[in-house]
């Protein structure tokens, strides 16, 4: 079936099967490979995207639910030279390792942003604890959003 | 088809240089194995044993056949060379060779059209088993003498005898490394026969000796590209699906892509040996150690893998960083059921920091002094024997420096409140803040760097100065640590030119970095690039009279003598080298002698809150002081100190890979608890700089350290909030509650 989603401000049309996830759909079907598949259950968030202003695991979403909707990926947030405060604020306190798990941070943090320009650390980890990210323990991650958090974007 | 690396960054070492691949990776715009893609591509599946042990009567692959949209479905009879792989001993079939040794082997596979008809053929296949009763007791294994390798160490006199002993059974569960990117390879035909592969790897020249092999084909005819990978930890040290997505690239003519999903990743790659360890510390009634006694048990799984030489590790490491002159150990790893296990962070000196730490704690309670007082009184330092093998590394080894920073560190305040986001068990704990009950532990761990034994350790780098500035040439693989920056940071420093990007080759372009494990790349990979650096230099001088090389030329007494074109008139200058350690020999029949090429040493202390009645933990803190030899950029080891903790802690207080009679119970991120932003305490770092000898700069590898004596530390928390003996990671809740 035709489903027409609204991706990155951009309107796309992908022909999906009823068992597929938009996550599946944003990778194959639509060239986003920036959303990452890393658990397929929700519990990871690599895959967040924003949907209709809700950050949600786009691998727990049937992309036939997703007519209609607006979806931001991490390749809407920003691009080299124009990078969005919370990719700049990631690279600069080194909160980037193998990479695999930043596009689900940046997509989520921006949204928490949006939602609490001035979350505390208990706040930044409670709005966070639906990423894992397996190489840098959190901490640069934390600094990042701390940061952040007192610039107020 | 790789990710560019030259991006706008500067800078030498001892700076927190940014990565170069980290504009692509915010943007979502590097590419991983698991990206790579082509139109006219093929999916690739895997049929897998549902028993840990059987044999394979018949298999009809009729069905899978059958179906539109099937290329190829291929089995052992397919494989076109050597029917066995494996990195130090050939010993796993490509696919099931007639009798399955572990739950989720590989008996056939499938290219088809698209992913889901790839899965539905393998699934149609119709194999018949006749299960078999599974080796699944590692006691039992040793019993019936089912081993990969057995060591003994015998030092000093085996009658010595102390005053004061400790006795003690430690166990530690298996460890997943749950990289976050699962396996994922890409095969492209070339045209004449062959075949480029981008898989995730940790060590792609070892990777393209086992393919070849299996593929009977000329070296020159698979070319192992590094690939984009989302993490490693040890799981991309061994062949997953190499093999195999080459055999349906070759069977078909196509492109193959394969990517295996969470549950499939969980069968897919090895773990952390679990072990047993029967320990006995003796000592004399001042607190210095007079002999250590232990038996260690590794249960290695179906397969060889990396066995021996995690063994190696957790047998040479028994005492720790600890002085001791009297040493028996008697360590095996055994052939059982159990899934394959191999490299996880650590790789087997982790097992034995769990044993060893919680013997020094229980040590000092014995002897009724300070625990950090009684490691002081017995550390290791530079010059000093290994306990076990009695080698001496003339380098320095700030044991009690790393101990005295870490004591130095403030503790923090008592918890004083009840959100339950800072109590055990988060918001669904039912227990005040006033009923929970705080701890405090330490521990020390030692690793070596690099590969020991005699192993022929070595890497090669290639550094050209072209045009366009200098590139840095190797296979060594970035996973994540960021090898990349440093590589870049040390050509900077050397050639004083600070455009440098590096590039990385397949194996048909340049020889072995080794693998990226052992903590090994910053102080080979890392030092192959300062020596060919240093190379092109001296050459570029020595050509040009000159004293000094910056960015826009040859320099004498101040003035440029020719710039960066006229050096390069000819074309690119190169110099290539291969960087070997020092050597390093296997041990005789005792154990005994010059095993390692150096040593690295870590301290920790954890702070955790306890809710007894419920068995549950929350780490509050972890603070550690870690040797690095020398700083070449803090925030990336920053970085790996506060990443290897957390996977530390993971083992401390909730990853276990439960395994029944063979079969993995919880292969899936649902059932298989990682740390979370949540879960992970505070963390505060010190860095001890200590130069190395063979470092470059004095670097040393600090990769593994923060995860070995992270763990124990933990434990040791809770067992003082507990006064249990809780001689098990990861403590569960159960052993807390006392059920």
């Amino acid at each position: 079936m035709n489903v027409t989603i609204t991706v990155n401000g951009e309107q796309r049309v992908a022909d999906v099967a009823a068992s597929e996830s938009l996550l599946n759909v944003l990778r194959d079907d639509l060239d986003l490979p920036g959303t990452k598949d890393a658990c397929e259950q929700g519990e990871c968030g690599s895959c967040t995207v924003i949907l209709d202003g809700e950050a949600v695991c786009s691998c727990l979403v049937m992309a036939a639910d997703a007519e209609g909707s607006e979806v931001t990926t991490v390749e809407g947030m920003g691009e080299e030279g124009h990078l969005h405060p919370v990719q700049e604020a990631m690279l600069a306190e080194g909160a980037v390792q193998c990479g695999f798990c930043t596009p689900g941070f940046v997509v989520a943090g921006a949204h928490l942003l949006e939602t609490n320009p001035h979350p505390s650390e208990l706040e930044i980890r409670e709005a966070l604890s639906g990423n894992i990210c397996r190489c840098t323990g959190y901490g640069a991650i934390l600094r990042a959003f701390e940061t952040l958090s007192e610039e107020g974007t | 088809m790789t990710t560019p690396t030259r991006t706008h960054v500067t800078g030498g070492i001892g700076t927190s240089v940014r990565r170069p691949d980290g504009v692509p990776k915010v943007t979502g715009n590097f590419a991983y194995a698991s990206d790579l893609h082509s139109k006219d591509m093929l999916w690739g599946a895997t049929l897998r044993s549902p028993h840990a042990h059987a044999r394979l009567i018949s298999l009809d692959t009729g069905p899978a056949l059958a179906m539109t949209g099937v290329r190829a479905v291929l089995t052992q009879d397919d494989v076109p060379g050597l029917p066995l792989f494996g990195q130090e001993e050939q010993d796993q079939p490509v696919l099931c060779d007639g009798v399955a040794r572990y739950w989720g082997e590989p008996v056939a596979i499938v290219a088809a059209d698209d992913e889901e008809t790839a899965q539905r053929a393998a699934a149609s296949i119709i194999a018949e088993w006749e299960p078999l009763a599974p080796l699944d007791d590692p006691e039992k294994a040793a019993d019936d003498g089912s081993l990969f390798r057995e060591l003994k160490i015998r030092r000093g006199d085996k009658e010595a005898a102390g005053t004061v002993v400790v006795e003690g059974v430690y166990e530690t569960a298996s460890q997943d490394q749950a990289p976050l990117g699962t396996e994922a390879g890409f095969a492209i035909p070339d045209g004449s026969g062959g075949l480029d592969l981008y898989v995730t790897s940790q060590w792609v020249h070892v990777d393209h000796r086992q393919i070849i092999a299996c593929l009977d084909m000329e070296p020159d005819q698979i070319r192992c590209h590094p690939a984009g990978i989302g993490g490693a930890f040890g799981a991309r040290e061994d062949i997953s699906l190499h093999i195999h997505v080459a055999m349906l690239s070759l069977a078909t003519g196509r492109p193959v892509k394969m990517e295996y999903d969470r549950s499939e990743s969980f069968v897919g790659h090895v773990k952390r040996h679990p072990s047993k360890m029967w320990y006995r510390h003796e000592a004399d009634a001042d607190g210095n150690l007079v002999k250590v006694t232990a038996r260690l048990l590794l249960d290695g799984g179906a397969y060889a893998h990396t066995s021996r030489a995690v063994l190696a590790n957790a047998a040479f490491f028994t005492v720790g960083p600890y002085r001791c002159d009297n040493v028996v150990v008697d360590a095996q790893v055994v052939k059982t059921n159990n899934p394959p296990c191999g490299a996880m962070r650590g790789f087997g000196a982790v097992q034995a920091c769990f044993g060893y730490e919680s013997q020094m704690d229980r040590l000092a309670e014995e002897l009724g002094v300070d625990p950090l007082d009684l490691r002081r009184q017995n550390a290791m330092r530079g010059g000093d024997p290994l306990a076990t093998s009695g080698q001496v590394i003339d380098a320095p080894l700030p044991t009690v420096e790393v101990i005295d920073a870490l004591e130095a560190i403030p503790l923090p305040e008592p918890l004083a409140s009840d959100d339950p986001r800072l109590l055990p068990g988060g918001t669904g704990l039912t227990t005040p803040a006033s009923k929970v009950v705080r701890g405090v532990g330490y521990a020390v761990g030692l690793k070596n760097v690099a590969f020991s034994e005699g192993f022929d350790d070595y890497a090669e780098a290639r550094v050209v100065l072209t045009r366009a500035g200098v590139e840095v040439h190797t296979a060594a693989m970035e996973v994540g640590q960021g090898l990349v920056t440093v590589c870049q940071q040390i050509a900077r420093t050397v050639l004083g030119i600070e455009n440098v990007a590096v590039v990385w080759d397949d194996t048909s372009h340049i020889g072995s970095a080794g693998s990226t494990s052992a903590s090994r790349q910053t102080q080979m990979t890392g030092g192959a690039v300062h020596a060919a650096s240093v190379g092109l230099r001296d050459r570029i001088l020595a050509d040009f009279g000159g004293d000094e090389l910056r960015n826009d030329g040859v320099y004498r007494a101040g003035e440029r003598i020719a710039t960066i074109d006229e050096i390069c008139a000819e074309g690119p200058v190169e110099h290539l080298v291969r960087f070997r350690h020092p050597e390093t020999h296997p041990p005789d029949e005792n154990g005994q002698g010059d095993v390692h090429a150096g040593f690295v040493v870590a301290a920790h202390r954890a702070v955790v809150d306890v809710d007894p009645e419920l068995g549950l933990v929350r780490v509050v803190r972890v603070d550690t002081a870690q040797d690095v030899g020398k700083a070449l950029n803090p925030q990336a080891i920053t970085g790996q100190l506060e990443g290897g903790i957390m996977q530390g802690v993971g083992l401390a207080v909730m990853e276990e890979l439960v395994v029944d009679h063979g079969v993995i119970r919880n292969p899936t991120f649902t059932d298989y608890l990682i740390p979370t932003f949540l879960d992970a305490p505070a963390v505060e770092t010190r860095i001890i700089e200590a130069p190395d000898p063979w470092g470059p700069f004095g670097a040393k590898g600090i990769g593994e350290s923060p995860t070995i004596s992270s763990t124990p530390a933990v434990v040791a928390a809770i067992r003082a909030a507990t006064g249990k003996a809780l001689t098990r990671a990861p403590v569960r809740p159960q052993d807390i509650v006392g059920i």
